[in-house]
């Protein structure tokens, strides 16, 4: 399994939104092969009748009362907007 | 020991506050001028803000001369991680997609240390987004071990455990996702705790693994370390995975099981793969101390221990690929000056690849990708079940004994670049103490001992909600022994 090639660099570069060159490509690809070859070891366990582990410690629903209470005003939350105007995020058209 | 000011213990600088022989102005500048003499070697902090530390001195000061004390903390200087919120600080996450962005909230914990008096000091250095374990994948700086500057802290809360060791904090807040407080805690020779999983809120934390990650305290003594703990402990409302449970006097407790004979359990699995590493000398030497004051010790099995790295690196990369959406170039990050404006989605690409550094890329690739489709039953399912058989060995052991004892991490600090280009090596270094936080469990570490020259830490891992256990159990040794007086020259 381990010298099997695991991973589309490109559609999951896509998928994780991260732009990479060509040069990026070729290293994280021979990594991420080196670290799934390592984690392939978890196929030796048989876990068909195991329960999967989300949460360490069983929390039951946890309930609140739905109130507001403390919000950021508006010009506090935009304020580390990378570009803001009117108290709105500006981003670029996507619509022609 | 007739230490600088800046080198006492939050104890006994609490004692000299309390009776009025020391202000918290005095010791702030002590703890301010000596940052300003060995920083530009440590390099431990990304920003400190001296003027608001001294102005909450002040603060503290008069509430002290009132009669209005808020107890141990008041007064002491507490290195903050740069991955929790301070209200109007910076919060960097020592990324460059963080490089501007200014807190507009209080993290939980950070409002519980200002309710407890505690001086907020600076922002400490750390592996970009907390993945790492050596601080070097900082997108801001390199942190130097003040043992050794060659050397790495260890991380990824180098900087708090770096300031700690130098003087220029009292005790420090980091935070543990896979060893990040007791590895560096183990190299930088102080104490580190991380706590049971839901017993710190995470409110306010820069989320790297959520089921993982946990704030905790690190100091120069196992009570100081208590005090900040007494501090953060509890439920918290914004956080439902902060549990519901009882906060016991930490303090206290150190003092009320101070003496007692505990059972504890050697894992065979780390100490097969330990017996040829630096560490194990100064830890068998711990182990001979507590036989000498009558503990008794067993040999224990975690059998799923081999799985623990690979089914780490799946949780913690899937759950990271998830929290690191947020950084998108549109709300609060770095955006892209350039970018394809036909294609909808190219400027979250290009603000990402600019904003993130090698190894956060790396981990949100392979989260990406073990939680994809078609593979995420062969991973992240796989994982998850993983980890239920990780978390019923440590279950299965506590059943018999009261606490484990380990070498927190294989050897001492390594060489700066040591691991560089081969992730999967330094992912390995982790291996003690990602078990932990897979299982939720208490960790702490305290310094037993050096190797090469460098400090070396001995791990307590305990029951969930017993941190009071691993603080008294460590708390006999560190009386016993006199390391938390030796600091590194600098």
């Amino acid at each position: 399994m381990s010298e099997s090639s695991h991973i589309d660099i490109e559609k999951v570069s896509e998928l994780a939104r991260i732009a990479l060159t060509d040069e990026e490509k070729a290293k994280f690809s021979s990594q991420l092969e080196t670290i799934l070859g390592y984690i392939d070891k978890l196929n030796e366990l048989d876990t068909s009748e195991v329960e999967p582990t989300a949460h360490p410690h069983s929390v039951e629903n946890v309930w609140r009362e739905d109130k507001v209470e403390g919000e950021l005003p508006t010009s506090e939350a935009l304020k580390n907007a990378p570009k803001q105007r009117q108290n709105m995020f500006v981003v670029p058209k996507v619509v022609e | 020991m007739s230490d600088a000011l800046y080198y006492k213990s939050a104890r006994e600088l609490g004692e000299l506050l309390e009776k009025g022989e020391l202000s918290s102005v005095e010791l702030t500048r002590s703890v301010v001028e000596r940052t300003k003499a060995v920083e530009d070697r440590v390099k431990a902090f990304n920003s400190f803000d001296e003027d608001d530390a001294l102005s909450q001195a002040a603060e503290s000061d008069a509430r002290r001369g009132n009669g209005e004390s808020l107890g141990p903390l008041d007064g002491i200087p507490v290195g903050i991680k740069d991955v929790l919120a301070v209200k109007d600080q910076p919060l960097t996450c020592s990324s460059k997609i963080l490089a501007d962005f200014i807190s507009p909230y209080d993290a939980t914990c950070i409002q519980n240390l200002k309710q407890s008096g505690a001086i907020l000091w600076g922002r400490l250095n750390m592996d970009e987004f907390a993945m790492g374990s050596s601080t070097e994948n900082s997108g801001t700086k390199v942190t130097g071990n003040p043992w050794n500057l060659e050397c790495i802290p260890g991380g990824s809360s180098g900087g708090s455990a770096a300031a700690v060791s130098a003087g220029e904090a009292v005790v420090s807040l980091g935070s543990d996702t896979g060893g990040s407080i007791r590895q560096p805690a183990s190299h930088c020779g102080i104490v580190g705790l991380k706590p049971t999983y839901g017993r710190v809120s995470r409110y306010g934390l820069a989320a790297f693994a959520s089921s993982l990650d946990q704030v905790g305290p690190m100091g120069r003594t196992t009570w100081d370390v208590a005090a900040l703990l007494q501090s953060i402990s509890g439920h918290d409302v914004h956080d439902s995975t902060s549990y519901k449970i009882e906060v016991p006097d930490y303090l206290d407790s150190i003092e009320q099981l101070k003496g007692k004979k505990w059972t504890i359990g050697l894992p065979k699995e780390y100490f097969e793969s330990a017996s040829d590493t630096a560490s194990i000398g100064p830890v068998n030497e711990a182990i001979a101390f507590y036989k000498s004051i009558g503990c008794e010790f067993q040999e224990v099995s975690l059998p799923h221990t081999e799985y623990a790295v690979a089914t780490y690196y799946i949780v913690a990369t899937a759950e990271a690929s998830s929290n690191l959406a947020r950084y998108d170039g549109i709300r609060y990050t770095h955006r892209a000056e350039k970018f394809d404006a036909k294609d909808s989605v190219d400027i979250y690409c290009q603000s990402r690849a600019e904003g993130f550094g090698n190894e956060v890329k790396r981990r949100v690739l392979l989260g990406t990708y073990v939680l994809s489709s078609g593979y995420y039953d062969a991973y992240y399912l796989k994982a998850q079940k993983a980890r239920t058989l990780i978390r019923r060995d440590f279950e299965a052991v506590f059943q018999d004994v009261d606490a484990l004892l380990t070498p927190t991490a294989p050897g001492p600090a390594f060489k700066r670049g040591a691991h560089t280009g081969d992730p999967l090596s330094m992912y390995l270094s982790d291996i003690y103490t990602l078990s932990a936080n897979l299982a939720g469990i208490p960790g702490l570490s305290v310094p037993c001992g050096y190797a090469d020259g460098l400090p070396v830490g001995l791990q307590l891992l305990g029951k969930p909600f017993k941190e009071e256990e691993l603080l008294a159990i460590g708390n006999e040794f560190e009386s016993a022994h006199s390391f938390k007086d030796e600091h590194p020259e600098l």
